[in-house]
């Protein structure tokens, strides 16, 4: 984890070995396991899908948090907050997209 | 953050520095703003995509022609060089300009590789019949994909630059900005990847 406050003397702010060590081996974790699912289906298609999205938005907490350090910097996180705009912008283009074309058929 | 902190230790003489890193930190808050920006271009991007995903026109479709040992490949390369930015920012942090620069350039030349096996691809595609203007579907593809592999092709560049300027200037609090940016925007590439490979390929292929 970010385990900023107790490695004061060399690592200045961006983390750890261990955490992008950790980071990384999630990474693959949460790579592999849509593979696996994709190449033998176990579940039905939709359950298929609805767990290899969950993945991909798990693996990119991982890269927020682990790799690009979220919860560091100083306090008004204007990064966070702005990522959440993003998100939401990017979350009504693509949703409202499908909504649409749902009743398109 | 701390280095700032740390340049409070070292009293009045710094005061210009310490404005200086102040500033270096304002860039890199405008960078996030700058990837915040570039989310909704791909978001905006993966709508279409998602909007033309049955529009074959009568062309081939995707499952037909994707490979998926090359993509799996590609994702595997692009995992690795996020993980080695990363160690790319460990040694910046500890001061040592030489691992900081050697670790760019191995995440250099996995985005190379990963690059090559793109360009690879996207010829395979062609060959098998798979054009820009083959269908509404292909349109979307080759744009989504296109447009991340082109971040990928700027970001090499720009390391490269990067590299050029820590071997002139060594550590500065404007290089230590610069290679902290491009990791940020490197990381950032690597998450967009992970999104087109289960949205495009692995949905693509079941």
């Amino acid at each position: 984890m970010a385990n900023h406050g107790n490695h004061s003397s060399h690592a200045e702010s961006h983390g750890s070995l261990k955490s992008y060590v950790i980071g990384f081996i999630l990474s693959i974790v949460l790579t592999v396991i849509p593979l696996v699912l994709v190449m033998n289906p176990l579940f039905s298609k939709t359950a298929t899908y609805i767990t290899i999205m969950i993945m991909a938005i798990l693996q990119f907490v991982v890269q927020l948090f682990f790799f690009m350090h979220i919860r560091e910097g100083e306090k008004p996180r204007w990064n966070v907050q702005t990522l959440i705009l993003g998100l939401f912008i990017v979350l009504t283009i693509i949703g409202g997209s499908i909504w649409i074309m749902a009743f398109n058929v | 953050m701390q280095q700032v902190a740390k340049n409070h230790e070292h009293g009045h003489a710094h005061d210009h520095e310490h404005g200086h890193e102040e500033h270096e930190q304002l860039k890199v808050l405008g960078f996030w703003i700058f990837l915040v920006t570039d989310c909704i271009l791909f978001g905006t991007l993966f709508a279409t995509y998602a909007v033309m995903n049955h529009s074959f026109a009568g062309g081939p479709t995707g499952a037909e022609l994707f490979a998926l040992p090359g993509v799996i490949a590609s994702t595997f390369i692009l995992l690795t060089s996020s993980f080695t930015s990363g160690l790319a920012i460990l040694a910046m942090n500890k001061g040592k300009v030489k691992e900081l620069i050697g670790w760019l350039i191995v995440t250099a030349l996995l985005g190379l590789s990963f690059i090559y096996l793109e360009v690879t691809e996207f010829i395979h595609l062609v060959h098998e019949g798979a054009t820009i203007a083959t269908s509404g579907f292909w349109s979307a593809f080759y744009t989504l994909v296109g447009t991340h592999g082109l971040h990928v092709s700027i970001g090499l560049f720009w390391m490269l630059a990067i590299i050029i300027q820590l071997r002139r200037r060594g550590l500065t609090p404007v290089t230590r900005r610069k290679v902290t940016t491009l990791s940020l925007y490197w990381h950032f590439l690597d998450v967009v990847w992970i999104f087109l490979f289960t949205v495009v390929y692995l949905m693509g292929v079941m």
